[in-house]
């Protein structure tokens, strides 16, 4: 279970209040308006941002003041998520060992990855070499070969287009998605919530409102995704 | 971003650099200020020489940047073969060693030239290159490339739209679009012309000279060398530091942005032509004044190069171990500051344009010579102090691209647990190999043809190249002198594309 408690965030002149607790085994997504702090608040998850106050804890350990790399937590960003100049192997090596240095049998798990993500046989080449849809698919295979018990995605497949969006979604819930793993999302777009969210936070006026279950939460919206998802359409 | 956040890699390589750099500058003006002999003040002949410093400056900048501006125009709006070749060109000046150039310009300009040759033909009196003009025909011709550059990178940077707005308005482009950028532009790139002349030593030393052609640079060397008076050698260092610090200041308010910047490839498409034999004139003209000393330098070198004594061999690789050390320090220097980012990184960056390798030099001497003989020192210190006043060239260099890395990368490295030495090897090396194979190579060409430090320092034992080369000349061994520049000046370029070029191998990204 992630827990945000009495968790405070402020940048320039934003600020965002969260208490939250998502349980393990499902697929939160965060929903709301532009600049309402759906991104912030995964940065501060992922500890790219200090909160002002209030502590973010996994299972009962406080994370607040470990450094990124040392949280349970893989992140995937809009871009940037694969270094141009290594290799998608070497990009996906960095998971088991931020040297390079892999042994035999860690080249084998790497491969492993690839070919589950549907990537046999394009570990030798670089990023640039490869579509937008295969770039996400290296990512992916970094994420789950970390193996980490939370995996934030700040929208990164968002320059997709639509039938890969939802390919990379699917791939997300097949492969990542699992009773021991919390995987937490942003999104703008409604579809991408109910194609794979299990519940959805509200993130609207300052505040992350507490998980509700995705069908149920689109049934019954609450004023705020109300007035998001009207405005969306008109 | 803030990256105190996560902070990957460790403070004390950009902290040791930033020690070294203060005491290099701050620490030398110290020095030279408590050796200094305030109590007699300035001499006549120390006013003449901050007067002659002073108007050679305002002269050498102001032509160059006047006659920059045709030239530049030119090349902003002309297609032609070979234009590239000629902008890449303009950037070799900066490598090029200045003793070199100006035996180039004395083999066109001087006695034994061929101008004069030409006007004795015709039966004209032949011209004199020593003094006042020689020392600002010097300047321009190594600062008009760079202010041609400057300038073109102004025009370049008006929007095509702006022309396409002027053409369909039938506006005059020149005052509307023209002069705006031209004076937006101008007063900077006169003050780098200006601050880079403030500072010339081996132009002085060489084609001026005497009581009405001395620079304060040329006069700490002489009270040093010649006349052993540290106390005048340190006033004149004091005077010479305020000086450029003065104009380095302006320089830095006025001109923030990068002046080595790309994209010179490009050619506005614009409407109103003007006349062509204009522009070919200014090109024409611009390459022959460039080009002629450059290619005097090969033709007049080329013959004595098999018979060089050894001494200047030994020179040579004297020169190359100087400058690969003095390159590889400047490097490190800049990657370390780069790397721990900041407004006091900017700072420190910029402090050794304020400082002149005289300067630097005397409050070095005068540091180290209580307890060694200089002449002992005078290598390491020739290394040391050149990759410090190259500092802020590969710095600006370096440091966008380094900044880009954290910018782009960060978040993705510290969330991958990527940190110090794994993160400087895995994402920041192979990511900065240009800027820093450029960088490199400049430091080296910077270091390989100084004639400063070394002049101040050296003895017979410690002959650098360029030394070497300027002996030769007052030997009046001038074939032996045009074979070492040529060596000189191959040895310079061969460094700068050495590494150049090693940035580049493998680079796709």
């Amino acid at each position: 279970m992630l827990t945000c408690d009495g968790l405070r965030l402020a940048q320039d002149d934003f600020a965002l209040r969260a208490d939250l607790r998502l349980p393990k085994g499902r697929v939160t997504a965060l929903i709301g308006p532009s600049g309402a702090g759906k991104s912030t608040l995964l940065s501060a998850l992922a500890g790219f941002l200090a909160p002002v106050a209030g502590h973010i804890a996994w299972d009962g350990v406080d994370l607040t003041d470990l450094s990124p790399g040392a949280r349970p937590i893989s992140i995937l960003f809009q871009d940037n998520n694969l270094f141009p100049h290594l290799t998608v192997a070497q990009n996906v090596g960095l998971a088991l060992r931020p040297t390079l240095r892999l042994s035999n049998t860690e080249k084998a798990q790497v491969a492993a990855v690839l070919d589950a993500v549907g990537l046999t046989g394009l570990g030798g080449r670089k990023p640039g070499a490869l579509s937008g849809g295969q770039q996400s698919r290296a990512a992916l295979a970094r994420v789950l070969l970390g193996d980490r018990p939370v995996v934030l995605l700040d929208e990164p497949f968002a320059a997709l287009g639509p039938g890969l969006k939802a390919e990379m979604l699917d791939l997300v819930r097949l492969k990542l998605a699992g009773p021991e793993r919390l995987v937490v999302m942003v999104t703008h777009d409604p579809d991408d919530a109910k194609r794979i969210a299990d519940d959805v936070v509200v993130v609207a006026d300052g505040h992350a409102a507490a998980p509700v279950a995705t069908a149920a939460l689109f049934d019954h919206p609450p004023q705020a995704l109300a007035d998001y998802l009207g405005k969306r359409v008109g | 971003m803030a990256r105190g956040a996560f902070a990957v890699t460790p403070r004390w390589p950009g902290a040791l650099t930033g020690a070294l750099v203060l005491v290099l500058t701050l620490g030398t003006l110290a020095a030279v200020a408590l050796r200094a002999q305030w109590d007699g003040g300035l001499s006549t002949a120390d006013w003449a020489a901050i007067r002659f410093t002073v108007l050679q400056a305002v002269v050498s900048a102001g032509l160059s940047v006047l006659l920059a501006i045709p030239v530049s125009r030119a090349l902003a709006r002309r297609r032609f073969a070979g234009r590239q070749v000629l902008i890449t060109l303009l950037g070799a000046p900066f490598l090029l060693p200045v003793i070199v150039a100006v035996l180039g310009l004395l083999s066109v300009f001087g006695r034994g030239g061929i101008l004069n040759a030409g006007l004795g033909a015709l039966g004209f009196a032949p011209l004199s290159v020593y003094g006042f003009h020689g020392v600002v025909l010097a300047h321009v011709f190594f600062n008009l490339p760079l202010a041609t550059r400057l300038i073109l990178q102004g025009w370049l940077a008006i929007p095509a739209e702006r022309f396409r707005l002027a053409a369909t308005l039938n506006a005059p482009v020149g005052r509307l679009l023209e002069w705006p950028m031209l004076r937006a532009v101008g007063p900077g790139v006169f003050l780098v012309v200006f601050l880079i002349c403030l500072t010339s030593f081996a132009v002085a030393l060489t084609l001026g000279g005497g009581p009405r052609a001395t620079t304060v640079e040329l006069a700490i060397y002489q009270a040093l060398r010649f006349d052993f008076d540290l106390g005048r050698a340190a006033l004149l260092a004091c005077v010479q530091f305020s000086l450029c610090a003065g104009a380095a200041v302006v320089v830095w308010r006025i001109t923030g942005q990068d002046a080595m910047g790309a994209g010179f490839d490009r050619v506005v498409q614009r409407w109103d032509r003007g006349r062509a034999i204009v522009d070919g004139l200014a090109i024409g003209l611009a390459a022959i004044f460039l080009l002629v000393p450059l290619g005097m330098i090969v033709l007049r070198g080329l013959p004595g190069l098999g018979d060089l004594p050894a001494s200047v061999w030994i020179a040579a690789g004297r020169s190359i171990v100087v400058a690969t050390i003095s390159a590889t320090l400047c490097v490190s220097m800049a990657l370390s500051l780069a790397l721990w980012g900041g407004r006091a990184v900017a700072v420190i960056g910029v402090l050794p344009l304020a400082a002149s390798g005289l300067v630097v030099g005397t409050g070095a001497f005068l540091i180290v010579y209580p307890f060694v003989n200089p002449a002992r020192l005078a290598l390491p210190m020739t290394a040391l102090v050149n990759a410090t006043l190259a500092l802020p060239f590969v710095l600006r260099s370096v440091a966008p691209a380094v900044a880009g890395i954290q910018t782009d990368f960060g978040r993705l490295g510290a969330a991958l647990g990527l940190r110090g030495w794994a993160w400087l090897r895995i994402a920041v090396l192979p990511r900065i190999a240009r800027p820093l194979g450029f960088g490199a190579g400049l430091a080296a060409a910077l270091s390989m043809g100084d004639l400063g430090v070394i002049a101040l320092f050296a003895g017979d034992a410690q002959e650098t190249l360029p030394l070497a080369m300027y002996r030769l000349m007052g030997a009046y061994r001038m074939e032996s002198a045009a074979a070492a520049g040529l060596l000189l000046l191959a040895l310079s370029l061969l460094m700068f594309w050495i590494c150049d070029r090693g940035g580049r191998v493998d680079a796709d990204m």
